[in-house]
């Protein structure tokens, strides 16, 4: 799986694994540099196949690092330095969608689902309507077939 | 000439696949035994006619013989021996190969050991088998033949990807596609069974070890790709909800859903068509895995329409194969549902639960990995990443991993919730007080990892007093406990050490990020690190900087200490570099070192991680797929399996 990322990548001439957060891009301040770390593994690198910018050594993944510090030192919060990242590349750095009605597919759908899967489960136990089914059903007997009869002598014999 | 030979072989094997595909499903139709019997020979003649062509594929890659155009492209003749094997599948054709050669693989199989299958089932099995085989075979051989030969013949080949000359790398993908592949025999039987328009216990008898032995193969690939990532990247990741990984892993999910449903099948007739359903998508899964990453999909809409060649006509494949056999299901679903009510206190209620919550998340898996794909086609983008995947699948989880214990200990039929936690009330006891512990000794660290650490302990104490309860609390016992109890036991019980090994390490994991030189001291967590040197070295197709760091625990000398080497590479024919990490493995944490590239004052940037419980993740993967095997070796799937009772068929077969 990984493989094929590979194989593919190497076509595009773009992926080498090296260091990403580099030793003097790093905040000295613990605290800080910790939640730059936290926003960065959230944030994508534009030029990159799925890779956030806290994992990927590209040069603007590198831009969009120092731009995450530089808005921490300012004093902003994580949340606005990620508005100011989307501000600057577009909604399309953020690995987590937002909660928005253009990104109902990615949100709704697996509520969706997980809805039709608990009705599912709620009828089969009998806990929501439509527990009309009745109990173990008659089994259907289908007539034996031409091969199974002679199967069935075989076996008979063979005892 | 050898190379032609294969060529010939593949030739001649679509052939043979043509006539499995066709002749015995007319025989299973009028009762014809000679035409029915002809579908293992055919299986077993095409499985060898594709293992010469594998092995004249091979043949070229050992003997580097560079007039074949593929083996130019992917060798080198400097190259060591084991990754001029690996190579052979390191590339699009050699693995579209190798997939086919997996294909016909389990197609003898069915006819080698299904010797106790009904005679039309077994044919038309096979036939379906043979379908399958004939639209990869004609893929290859029309789109992507792997022996095409150079009109001039190169000096030299143009290497393999370093990242991929990796032992790890080289068993990755023959495991991977042992399993997705292996899931194309619960397509087959699916389909011959909607064919004849019957369900029974029987059947989930005799498709369930063939599920069993796909995801016990996916199981280890999966884990095995996991660990190279892990070591070979240089951070330590080892799983990044990528689009190639999240291919592989729904139909795990899938596969893992359709071994509890088959369950079901067989102890209460029930769960038929679902049971149908599942086994129908989760290869269908498997075919979109092998259809976006062999059209390039995966990258961009745009750069499948540039070549669309191969991609249309895997894309192709799929339609008829998904559309087909769900025409034939819409057709014959409404026979198969029985829809009787399950007590929600009994293993059939705990084992649809367990569905359902299973097929959601393989739901959601893929919903995230395609979302980024319908939005560009509308002209939009949108990123769906690890975030977002931890915390819909995390979520999804949850209620899994809090109901297993609990379901896995209800009788069939009707349970008794209250009896069931009685038995579990020191295991959720036990739990509780290991989250306390995490919480309390690691202080300040993620929530995640004591929460983390109670479901996990959960799940782990759950599968042993399982095993206690099956064997009666008799060591005695142990050994006459069925394989097939073992094997629940020890999947649930490997899900148990992965889910420890996953929310321990992403919790309490410690990292460190320096410029050092050779002399200088640092510490991170329970250890302290000493620079020692770097030195030149020289491998066969790379050269090296290796870095020696030697570390000891706190409080430890550290002339007592270990050394650890880590190497910057760089391959010399593709110039590519890469990071070989330091690692010290250990079951309670790791040492991982990793080094960077030097800098102009001669400095060297290191990372040093200490990962908690990482090889608990893999441990784990193991211990499931173990699972898997030990229940393979039960009896009943074998001795049970011929009777195939008419009458009982869609009765309740008395639990146990």
């Amino acid at each position: 799986m990984r493989l094929f990322l590979v194989v593919i990548v190497m076509l595009l001439g773009t992926f080498a694994p090296a260091m990403a957060v580099e030793p003097e891009e790093m905040l000295a301040d613990p605290a800080l540099e910790a939640r730059a770390r936290e926003i960065s593994s959230e944030l994508r690198c534009v030029v990159c196949q799925n890779q956030s910018i806290d994992e990927s050594d590209a040069q603007i993944a590198g831009d969009m690092r120092r731009l995450v510090r530089e808005q921490l030192l300012a004093g902003q919060s994580n949340a606005q330095v990620k508005q100011t990242l989307v501000d600057y590349y577009g909604e399309y750095v953020l690995l987590k969608p937002e909660f928005s009605v253009k990104n109902a597919l990615v949100w709704g759908l697996p509520a969706l689902f997980a809805l039709l899967g608990l009705i599912w489960y709620l009828r089969r136990t009998g806990r929501a309507g439509g527990g009309d089914a009745v109990e173990a059903e008659a089994p259907v007997q289908a007539p034996l077939t031409e091969l199974e009869k002679q199967r069935l002598d075989a076996l008979m014999r063979e005892k | 000439m050898i190379a032609e030979l294969g060529h010939f072989a593949l030739v001649l094997a679509l052939l043979i696949a043509c006539v499995q595909a066709s002749v015995p499903l007319i025989g299973a139709a009028r009762g014809h035994a000679d035409f029915m019997r002809l579908a293992p020979a055919a299986a077993t003649a095409q499985f060898l006619l594709i293992a010469v062509a594998f092995a004249a594929l091979t043949h070229a890659f050992v003997t580097s013989d560079f007039s074949v155009s593929l083996v130019a492209r992917n060798s080198h003749s400097a190259k060591p021996m084991l990754y001029k094997v690996s190579g052979v599948w390191g590339n699009h054709e050699g693995s579209m190969l190798l997939w086919v050669l997996t294909l016909a693989l389990f197609g003898a199989m069915i006819g080698w050991f299904g010797r106790n299958l009904p005679a039309p089932l077994k044919a038309r099995t096979l036939a379906v088998q043979g379908m399958i085989g004939v639209a990869f075979l004609g893929f290859i051989l029309f789109t992507s033949n792997p022996f095409e030969r150079l009109a001039m013949m190169p000096a030299d080949g143009n290497d393999l990807n370093p990242l991929l000359q990796d032992p790890g790398l080289a068993f990755h993908p023959p495991f991977l596609y042992l399993g997705y592949v292996g899931l194309s025999t619960a397509y087959s039987f699916a389909v011959a069974a909607l064919i004849e328009g019957r369900v029974d216990a029987a059947w989930a008898r005799w498709v369930r070890p063939w599920t069993l032995a796909a995801w016990v193969s996916l199981t280890i690939g999966i884990a095995l790709g996991s660990y190279w990532a892990y070591y070979e990247l240089g951070w330590g990741g080892w799983w990044f909800w990528d689009p190639v990984e999240n291919v592989s892993f729904m139909p795990w999910l899938a596969a893992a859903a359709l071994l509890h449903s088959a369950v079901v099948v067989e102890k209460r007739g029930e769960l038929k068509s679902w049971t149908i359903l599942l086994a129908i998508l989760a290869f269908s899964l498997s075919l979109i895995g092998t259809f976006i990453v062999r059209s390039g999909l995966l990258t961009s809409v745009h750069a499948f329409a540039t070549d669309p060649a191969r991609g249309s006509v895997i894309l192709l494949i799929l339609c008829v194969f998904l559309g087909g056999s769900l025409w034939l299901y819409a057709l014959r679903a409404e026979s198969l549902s029985s829809g009787s009510i399950f007590a929600p206190v009994s293993r059939e209620g705990a084992l649809l639960l367990n569905n359902v919550l299973l097929a959601v998340a393989t739901a959601a898996v893929f919903i995230g990995t395609m979302a980024p794909l319908v939005y560009e086609a509308m002209g939009d983008t949108i990123s769906v990443g690890a975030p977002y995947f931890d915390m819909v699948f995390g979520w999804l989880m949850v209620p899994l991993i809090l109901a297993l214990p609990i379901g896995a200990m209800l009788p069939w039929k009707r349970g008794d919730a209250a009896a069931a936690l009685r038995k579990l009330w020191v295991a959720a006891a036990l739990s509780l007080i290991a989250a306390a512990a995490i919480y309390v000794f690691y202080r300040g660290g993620s929530l995640l990892a004591p929460f983390g650490a109670a479901l996990a302990a959960w799940l782990i104490l759950g599968a042993l007093i399982d095993l206690g309860e099956r064997s009666r609390w008799d060591l005695g016992r142990l050994t006459r406990l069925r394989g097939a109890d073992w094997g629940k036991i020890l999947g649930h019980l490997g899900l148990g050490l992965t889910v420890m090994g996953i929310t321990l390490l992403t919790g309490l994991e410690q990292e460190d990020v320096r410029l050092v030189r050779p002399g200088d001291r640092w510490e991170v967590g329970a250890y302290q690190f000493e620079f020692e040197d770097v030195r030149r070295v020289q491998g066969p197709n790379f050269i090296a900087d290796r870095a020696a760091i030697r570390f000891a625990e706190q409080g430890q000398a550290l002339s007592d200490g270990v050394v650890l080497h880590t190497e910057k590479r760089l391959y010399t024919v593709q110039r590519m570099p890469t990071t070989e990490s330091g690692i010290r493995s250990g079951l309670l944490d790791d040492v991982y070192l990793s080094l960077g590239d030097q800098r102009e004052d001669g400095s060297w940037a290191l990372r040093t991680y200490i990962k908690p419980f990482a090889n608990w993740i893999w441990i784990g993967a193991l211990v499931m797929a173990l699972g898997g095997i030990v229940s393979l070796t039960d009896r009943r799937h074998r001795v049970g399996a011929p009777a195939r009772r008419g009458a009982m068929a869609g009765q309740a077969v008395p639990a146990e």
